[in-house]
């Protein structure tokens, strides 16, 4: 990767307006940065990749969220933004004709789901038919900064099928920085901390292989697997 | 009463000279709950700022369809001044908390975000001249902090006359028995002053004398404008040390 600067809202960044891209505000001609965030400079365009900052909702995303409310014709749910989302009854495929909303989801039930619109007025409609959307049972979720959501992903997915294949546990990350895990209870906490070590040291070099050294330290702490190499024994003492 | 003299020798009564800026720390990201946070401390001001949002709108009727709303709280803790103040809301801080407000909506792209709002509170913790200046500077340092996209960044500081000299920042003494006291607030941008977002003025200076006053306010804001840049930087340095 190469070395980024960290720019600060109202610095200088392009004198190209039509460079700008996402983060930059243009003014006078002059691409100017308007969020805390690491600058993204290349011939074709300039953003701001931000370091802070909640999750604003954008069609297609697959979130999770919690049932906060239940209506006659739909669920509201809470996806951990500024904006309350909307499942209708059409869009949860869960629904049958004689079924009441309450006996489907309930309070405090997450769901897998993905945003199926956003009005002008930021409302925003989910739905649930999708193969990878489903109410959460079992596993657990674990809450991150929603900015850095694409570092646990990485690049074309790379991060999130080495945890995947490292521990033999499900994820799914959900792009408002919820993240469903699920299977062998000891697994999911090594990728929980894992994550958390994502998210710590997101925008960093080299993350990739730090975490894969991590986990393979942490299943043998957990005895999960016998130490192969000779300079992991030696790194237990 | 005999008066006071507040300059002697050509120096002021803490030994600064006109044009020089109280001691100044900046601590950006202190409070683990809020989305941005700062302390700052203004030679012996003591202010800790906290950004929420942009998040629901609480009472619903707030709300606005086209942006968010701006919500800005200035409070005195009981124990920040030297008799005990009454807690809660009074005239003097519901004044200053609107002025401060109107002094940062400009700034924040509040078209970004409708039906939201951005909720700053800035607890003044011990106070001495210039609290208004002081929480100004920590709440757009939160602000920062709490990533919301600004067109730039707020920095403010008070300029003053006093025995007949104006002095940058002046503190407790200068404030309550000068002639002047002009707090200003300026919108920097890629290190160059471009507006001005906040002026009061409580006493009587001249215009020429006013005139001098700006330019004098502007070289203390400049100042602080790096101090507000190094106190963020500080908080990320580590991402960037390791990337180079």
């Amino acid at each position: 990767m190469i070395s980024r600067k960290i720019v600060l809202p109202g610095d200088l960044v392009s004198t190209n307006p039509k460079t700008a891209g996402p983060g930059t505000y243009v003014e006078g001609n002059k691409v100017y940065a308007r969020v805390l965030g690491l600058l993204d400079k290349t011939d074709t365009g300039v953003r701001i990749i931000p370091l802070k900052g909640r999750y604003i909702p954008s069609v297609g995303d697959t979130v999770i969220g919690i049932v906060r409310e239940v209506t006659a014709n739909g669920w509201i749910v809470d996806i951990n933004s500024p904006y309350i989302a909307f499942l209708p009854v059409l869009e949860n495929p869960a629904m049958k004709p004689n079924r009441k909303p309450n006996d489907v989801l309930d309070i405090g039930d997450a769901i897998i789901a993905k945003v199926m619109n956003i009005d002008p007025k930021m409302k925003v409609t989910l739905t649930m038919k999708d193969k990878l959307c489903r109410p959460i049972r079992v596993g657990r979720i674990v809450a991150i900064n929603p900015t850095r959501v694409p570092r646990v992903i990485g690049k074309k997915g790379s991060m999130i099928k080495l945890l995947k294949s490292e521990l033999d546990v499900q994820i799914i990350v959900g792009q408002n920085g919820l993240i469903w895990l699920n299977g062998d209870r000891r697994k999911v906490s090594i990728a929980e901390e894992a994550i958390y070590i994502i998210e710590q040291e997101a925008h960093t070099e080299g993350l990739t292989d730090r975490i894969t050294e991590f986990v393979k330290k942490r299943k043998v702490e957990m005895g999960l697997e016998k130490p192969e190499e000779k300079e992991v024994s030696e790194d237990q003492g | 009463m005999e008066e006071i003299k507040l300059i002697v020798d050509g120096k002021r009564l803490d030994g600064r000279g006109f044009e020089e800026l109280r001691p100044i720390k900046i601590e950006a990201g202190v409070l683990k709950r809020a989305d941005g946070s700062c302390y700052l401390e203004m030679g012996k001001n003591k202010v800790v700022a906290a950004v929420y949002g942009p998040r629901e709108v609480h009472p619903k009727h707030l709300e606005e369809p086209d942006r968010a709303i701006v919500r800005y709280r200035y409070s005195m803790a009981p124990f920040s001044v030297e008799e005990r103040k009454r807690p809660g809301p009074d005239r003097r801080s519901i004044e200053i908390s609107k002025v401060s407000r109107e002094a940062l909506e400009p700034v924040i792209m509040k078209e970004l975000f409708p039906r939201s709002a951005i909720d700053i509170f800035v607890e003044v913790l011990q106070a001495d001249a210039g609290s208004r200046t002081a929480c100004l500077n920590a709440a757009s340092v939160a602000l920062v902090d709490a990533g919301i996209p600004m067109k730039g960044i707020v920095t403010s500081v008070a300029v003053a006359k006093v025995d007949g000299v104006l002095v940058l920042d002046p503190m407790k003494e200068e404030d309550n028995y000068g002639e002047a006291d002009i707090p200003f607030a300026f919108l920097i941008r890629n290190g160059k002053i471009e507006s001005i977002t906040l002026l009061q003025m409580d006493g009587r200076v001249t215009a020429e004398e006013l005139r001098k006053a700006l330019e004098l306010a502007k070289k203390g804001a400049m100042e602080i404008y790096k101090l507000q840049r190094e106190a963020i930087m500080k908080k990320y340095v580590k991402e960037e040390e390791v990337m180079e």
